[in-house]
């Protein structure tokens, strides 16, 4: 038995089938690993009333790269669920935090540990678990705690995802992923909790194979759809932040 | 009241970065936490972690040798130690809960005489910036606060209680700010250290909350850092 590539022409066409108010978690953070090329792909494809899941909305940075602030702007979201719907700084102000404020988007903030964990959950078949984080915060009020060996622990319930969109350096055509430095970030986890997968490939897709199964990061059955990431100015690519002047 | 100057920020950073111990696994928060990886503290060997799963970064990358790929949580491209290693978020994570972070130095709003910090959200906002600091507070072994020790209006910020909402309960261990060094002991704050040139007058009337000082106060030592 012959086993097929995953490989597509083009980000359109990977992205060409999402519908309207699919849950989709956008792996990344900072630049490593975010999926800017397949964001821009979903940009222009226009699905609806999406609910987003991501470390964060973006834009704090400059040069500002594809984000989902911008699907926001574009009038795509119906919801974000995210560690941060502001800045860490007060004074960076990121172009979510207007839409989130009048209400025009919704959002759930989570802790980022708590994100990653609900994220690893959905992909392990674990529905629910207990976690210190957020115990005695605003966070918590009126949810359920439990008291196990003398500490209070709150209840996470999983999070699943209809697709998730990550960015790896290597993959093979059967869709094994491998990542480069702090690119690994949310990608895995993302791609474990999400029935659909869309990797884009920064190195040239190597044949069936081509990663040692010792060396693979992500396993090809998580993984549905590969696109080679195009050289620039055609393939978007991370870039050196600007630092800020203060 | 005389205008506060006391220490600068790195001076800061520098003190709280003294308090690292010989083989410790270390995250810094964004802000002046960074400004610890600075300080000169001899043969001490810390692993510095990130909640991005990088487990050893060393120093910021020099101009034009960036790898884009690795960042720190502020973002900020940095170079990997010898020995370093990278796991995806949740086994990141799995380090910070896990209670293998000895310490973890964050920026703050608000701390409470009982060990309660503020750190994600302002007044009145909508939504704010949580990041990982509610799972760093609730597992790092140990946490140390530097901020400012008034806001920019003059008000304290080291409080009874926070009026801003908690990012933990009953977690600060150490506080340092430009007046000094503090213990929250559930009943005030103990002055262990003075910056140079401060009297404890001057940190009593810009503190929140009772102070006491240490039977052994001293003064920070500025001269030997970098």
């Amino acid at each position: 038995m012959t086993q097929k590539t995953k490989l597509r022409p083009s980000f359109k066409d990977a992205v060409a089938d999402i519908p309207d108010g699919s849950t989709i978690g956008i792996a990344g953070f900072a630049m490593p690993g975010t999926p800017f090329n397949l964001l821009k792909a979903l940009m222009e494809h226009g699905a609806k009333r999406l609910i987003l899941v991501a470390n964060t909305t973006g834009g704090a940075q400059q040069p500002r790269m594809p984000d989902i602030g911008m699907l926001v702007e574009n009038g795509q979201v119906a919801k974000v669920i995210c560690a941060f719907t502001a800045a860490t700084r007060p004074t960076d102000v990121l172009p979510f935090t207007k839409y989130y404020e009048s209400g025009e988007v919704d959002a759930e903030l989570v802790p980022q540990g708590t994100l990653a964990e609900r994220l690893r959950a959905a992909g392990a078949g674990i529905p629910a678990f207990y976690t210190p984080t957020a115990v005695g915060t605003e966070l918590a009020a009126g949810r359920e705690t439990r008291v196990i060996d003398g500490r209070e622990y709150l209840l996470e319930y999983a999070l699943k995802l209809d697709y998730a969109l990550v960015r790896a350096r290597t993959a093979d055509a059967a869709g094994n992923l491998r990542f480069h430095r702090s690119q690994r970030n949310f990608n895995p986890v993302m791609a474990t909790a999400a029935a659909c997968t869309l990797a884009e490939i920064e190195e040239p897709v190597l044949p069936i194979g081509g990663i040692d199964p010792d060396d693979v990061h992500v396993p090809g059955i998580y993984v549905h759809r590969l696109v080679q990431v195009p050289a620039e100015p055609e393939g978007i690519w991370p870039t050196k932040r600007q630092e800020r002047r203060r | 009241m005389s205008e506060v100057r006391g220490l600068t920020r790195q001076q800061m950073a520098d003190r709280v970065a003294r308090e690292f111990q010989d083989g410790w696994i270390v995250n810094l928060g964004v802000g002046i936490p960074t400004m610890c990886s600075n300080t000169d503290i001899g043969d001490c060997d810390i692993t510095y972690h990130s909640e991005n799963g990088v487990i050893g970064y060393g120093p910021v990358a020099a101009a034009g040798e960036e790898d884009l790929n690795l960042v720190n949580a502020g973002g900020q491209n940095v170079t990997l130690r010898p020995g370093a290693a990278i796991v995806h978020h949740a086994d990141s994570f799995g380090v910070i809960r896990g209670g293998r972070i000895d310490a973890t130095v964050m920026g703050a709003y608000q701390v409470s005489m009982t060990g309660d910090f503020a750190n994600w959200k302002l007044k009145g906002q909508k939504g704010g910036g949580i990041g990982g600091a509610m799972d760093l507070a609730a597992g790092a072994k140990r946490v140390f606060i530097i901020l400012e020790h008034v806001t920019r209006n003059g008000v304290p910020r080291l409080v009874e209680s926070c009026d801003l909402p908690v990012t933990a309960r009953r977690v600060v261990t150490l506080v340092a700010t430009n007046c000094g060094l503090f213990e929250p002991t559930g009943s005030g704050f103990l002055l262990r250290e003075i910056a140079p040139g401060l009297t404890v007058d001057d940190v009593r009337a810009s503190t929140g909350g009772l102070l006491t000082v240490s039977d052994g106060l001293r003064e920070i030592d500025v001269g030997a850092t970098s």
